[in-house]
């Protein structure tokens, strides 16, 4: 917690961020709180960043939602809390640590008392009876339901926040559903917000910079699905896998309005081959998973590169290999993503950086298929799947991309794959002017789609699909480096490390070196002429949410040495299954720095 | 619409003829049962006068799954066991579309199993023609799901072992609306057998026995009388096609058993309830444009 001037007895401290973790079980609603801090933050100028744990479980189980909200740029999740509530002892047991040291801690009385309070840090802890409050607020029957609303007044008080606004989210989110409901739920709220808790600082934000579009919070989820819809996604098939299913439920109620179609399929294998049908049949079309899923989908992926299938596949990532940690971050699928399947079979790779660029990341997927006929997986990942962010609503009068599908005449001499250009295919119910009508083929072929097992063909095809990403290679923009142009350390990373990585930089600068982010977006190919911007570094560092194996280095940094062939590119990683801290980012980058001095 | 294309007229005459279909010449072995199952099909599309645009050739992986090189229409090779879903995603997002789908017993009944199962119970509107040959031909000789007990092969050289796939017992249980069974030396009960299968509003399969000559030759011998056997049609006076237990117990011995339509029901396709679904989601949207939506979308997550 930053503050920006110092504490008063009269009036609140003033702040410019902070970090808020509330812990309990998964049926206590603290995703809820935890979703109406990120609207609000949205609604009032400020920045906004969650993090949430959910069992792997149906019901039950611990649950954590933290969030950062913050006056300017929030770029991570917070390292450590300001401020804890707990519900329980055990999630005050496993949470404390994630404390400051000053900060504070609300637990609830109805579960633990002073007894189990540690009193080895300086901390504040209050014992706020969150249960007994809510019942009698609410009234008997309802036992302790709504204790999370009550927490949140408690919060919204505490935190000087604006209360009107805050109603007003929870208003439109409870209005929905019984009247009783919204009742009880505000009840809750103002016995939260009307609660003495006591001589504890209390805290005002800064105000935030204004901002001049319309402000929408959401998760990455919401963005890329979003994101697909607009990049012109009318049809595709999918199976259901945590964390990548509320994509497929949300094409599947929302794409009928757009006169498409979302189905769900069999297994893996039948929902990138239905999914590479409604391509074929000149649609763009699109399937997705989490990593097992998408190692099921590798054969299928390969037909697309041998048969230049445009196809967009969206693979969030979880912990792995197999059911591994299915409800935690990893970035371990990114060499399944660009190698996986069989032959050689070039594939273009994406992953986006934040929960806005989601949405991007899927425009760009779709014209990138499109344009060079082949799949593109785009690499999400647990974290960016269900954390909040407020950021620009996308504006749609720029990017919307009206769907098509061309089956105009073709010519006559019309080639479905032709050497000298990208193919570009004739759906079904296009007409052949030249009567001879084309096969789609898995089978190395001639120009003509042709099987051919020419020596000499299976070169120049080889070749051929190769050179699209060669081509697209030199078409991508350079990415900027933030921070330093040159000197010390260049740190790099992709996904969801884009904002702990430039943080991280942040913090590297004030401590006096002289360092730079590089964020690659596009994974596959990369941009010609990253080895220009490495060589204006004395150390290279690239961070990654996977393991550095048997050489010592994570999958982009071996990608990148092997590429470039730069030996001072180093690796940190981690396989946790939790976001990076900025901390371990500096000490880690320190490290290397040290060593290779 | 593509710019890159110049759009020339399209030709005046589009009668589809059994010369305007052929494509490649086949790679099939001579004497192949699958031949005449090409032929067959040329002559029933010659029949049913569909725009040549609009028919597409659907196939996984064997000897019978060459087919759409040998037809000269809109048509995918796809991978081992995947054509059924293949085909389900052009049948969904292209209602204008005629979809076929050609292929053994191993792409339809091994390793596309699941994905038989699965089209049949949504009953996508397509038609399926399996020429079960009993034997994986391509691979040359290894035993198939519906090898019978005894079959020596590569993978067997012993004799075959277990238990066969029984195939009209199978599409029963799975709830396809159409099922039918033919011999590919029964031209004209092929021809009919195709006919109906593709004028059925559903999922219809027809299983063909064609004969590997290679591999397992004399295999269908008993039902083919030019061979001494016996080729046993189906009285629809006496059978009632929408009688899924009396087809069931026809069903008990097809060693050689008895060929035409097993089953045939009217049952919703998937392509029409989605549509039903997609027309009533938009009804409530008349006037809105889809831009505008998305946007109407956004403002709510404000």
């Amino acid at each position: 917690m930053s503050t920006a001037s110092a504490p008063s007895s009269s009036s609140p401290t003033s702040l410019r961020n902070a970090v808020i973790r509330l812990a309990g079980n998964s049926q206590d609603g603290i995703q809820s709180i935890g979703g109406f801090l990120a609207r609000l933050a949205g609604r009032t100028a400020q920045e906004v960043m969650t993090y949430m744990t959910i069992p792997s479980t149906i019901s039950g189980g611990p649950s954590i939602f933290q969030v950062h909200l913050g006056s300017g740029e929030v770029l991570h999740e917070g390292d450590e809390a300001d401020v804890l509530v707990v519900f329980y002892k055990h999630s005050y047991e496993n949470h404390i640590a994630a404390l400051r040291d000053g900060g504070i801690c609300f637990y609830d009385t109805a579960d633990m008392g002073p007894e189990d309070i540690k009193h080895e840090r300086n901390i504040t802890h209050i014992g706020v009876p969150f249960t007994a409050a809510t019942v009698e607020a609410v009234g008997g029957s309802t036992r302790d339901r709504g204790k999370n609303m009550f927490v949140l007044g408690m919060v919204c008080a505490v935190f000087n926040l604006d209360k009107e606004k805050l109603v007003g989210i929870v208003s439109r989110q409870f209005g929905k559903k019984d009247e009783s409901v919204l009742r009880n739920a505000l009840l809750a709220f103002d016995a939260g917000f009307a609660y003495q808790v006591g001589d504890v600082e209390k805290f005002a934000f800064v105000p935030g910079e204004a901002h001049g579009a319309h402000r929408i919070s959401a998760d990455g989820n919401q963005m890329l699905t979003l994101g697909l819809i607009a990049a012109g996604v009318r049809y595709g098939s999918a199976y259901p896998i945590t964390p990548w299913s509320s994509i497929m439920e949300t094409l599947r109620v929302e794409l009928p309005k757009y006169g498409g179609l979302y189905v769900q399929a069999e297994d893996e294998l039948a929902a990138v081959s239905m999914t590479i049908g409604a391509a074929f049949a000149g649609h763009l079309a699109i399937t997705g998973s989490a990593g097992p899923g998408l190692s099921l989908k590798m054969e299928a992926l390969g037909y697309a590169s041998m048969a230049e299938i445009p196809l967009i596949v969206v693979n969030v990532q979880r912990g792995g290999p197999s059911t591994g940690l299915p409800t935690s971050v990893e970035q371990s699928d990114l060499m399944q993503a660009i190698y996986g399947s069989h032959g050689d079979s070039p594939r273009i790779v994406l992953a986006p950086k934040d929960v806005e660029d989601c949405f991007y990341i899927a425009l760009e997927a779709g014209k990138l298929a499109k344009k060079y006929s082949c799949p593109v997986i785009i690499l999400s990942d647990q974290a960016l799947s269900s954390r909040i962010e407020a950021f620009e609503e996308p504006d749609l009068d720029k990017h919307w991309v009206e769907p098509t599908l061309d089956i105009s005449t073709r010519p006559e001499g019309f080639k479905p794959y032709p050497l000298d250009a990208i193919t570009q295919h004739a759906p079904p119910g296009s007409k052949m002017a030249g009567g001879k009508y084309p096969v789609s083929t898995g089978l190395e072929h001639d120009e003509m789609g042709h099987p051919s097992g020419s020596p000499k063909m299976h070169t120049l095809m080889t070749a051929k699909r190769r050179n699209k990403l060669v081509q697209l290679a030199k078409e991508l923009p350079l990415p900027e480096i933030h921070g330093d142009q040159t000197g010390d350390v260049l740190v790099l990373g992709w996904g969801s490390t884009y904002g702990p990585i430039k943080e991280s930089v942040d913090r590297l600068r004030l401590e006096g070196h002289k360092a730079g982010a590089l964020h690659l977006r596009h994974l596959h190919p990369m941009p010609d002429g990253l080895d220009g911007l490495f060589k204006k570094f004395k150390h290279v560092v690239c961070v990654e949410m996977n393991d550095s194996g048997l050489y010592g280095y994570g999958q982009l940094a071996t990608l990148l040495r092997a590429s470039l062939a730069d030996p001072r590119i180093q690796s940190v990683c981690k396989t946790d299954g939790l976001a990076f801290r900025i901390r371990e980012i500096v000490t880690g980058v320190e490290k290397i720095m040290s060593a290779q001095a | 619409m593509s710019t890159a294309l110049v759009t020339p007229a399209a030709p005046a005459t589009d009668k589809l003829t059994k010369k305007a279909l052929t494509a490649d010449h086949p790679t099939w072995c001579p004497g192949c049962g699958d031949f005449a199952v090409l032929n067959i099909f040329y002559r029933v599309l010659e029949k049913l006068q569909y725009p040549h645009e609009n028919i597409v050739c659907v196939a996984g992986i064997g000897c019978s799954s060459r087919f759409p090189y040998f037809m000269n229409t809109h048509g995918i090779h796809f991978i081992h066991g995947r054509a059924v879903p293949l085909a389900t995603g052009i049948s969904l997002s292209r209602p204008d579309l005629h979809v076929f789908v050609f292929g053994g017993d191993g792409d339809g009944f091994s390793i596309g199993g699941n994905h038989l199962n699965h089209a049949a119970r949504k009953n996508i509107k397509l038609t399926y023609v399996i020429m079960d040959n009993f034997v994986y031909g391509l691979t040359k000789k290894q035993t198939s799901p519906t090898s019978p007990i005894g079959f020596k092969s590569k993978t067997d050289p012993t004799g075959s072992i277990d238990r066969p796939i029984n195939p009209m017992r199978q599409l029963l249980a799975s709830g396809a609306t159409f099922i039918a069974r033919t011999h590919a030396a029964q031209v004209k009960h092929m021809e009919a057998m195709f006919e109906r299968a593709i004028l059925h509003d559903g999922f219809s399969v027809v299983e063909c026995l064609s004969e590997c000559v290679m591999f397992f030759a004399g295999a269908f011998d008993d039902s083919w009388p030019k061979k001494g056997g016996t080729f046993d049609t189906i009285d629809e006076t006496q059978h009632d096609v929408t009688d899924d237990q009396a087809a069931f117990k026809m069903a008990e011995n097809l060693a050689p058993g008895k060929f035409g339509v097993y089953y045939q029901v009217n049952r919703p396709t998937k392509n029409a309830l989605e549509q039903k679904w997609i027309d009533e989601t938009q009804s409530k949207l008349v006037g809105v444009s889809q831009k505008e939506i998305l946007k109407k979308r956004f403002e709510t997550m404000r």
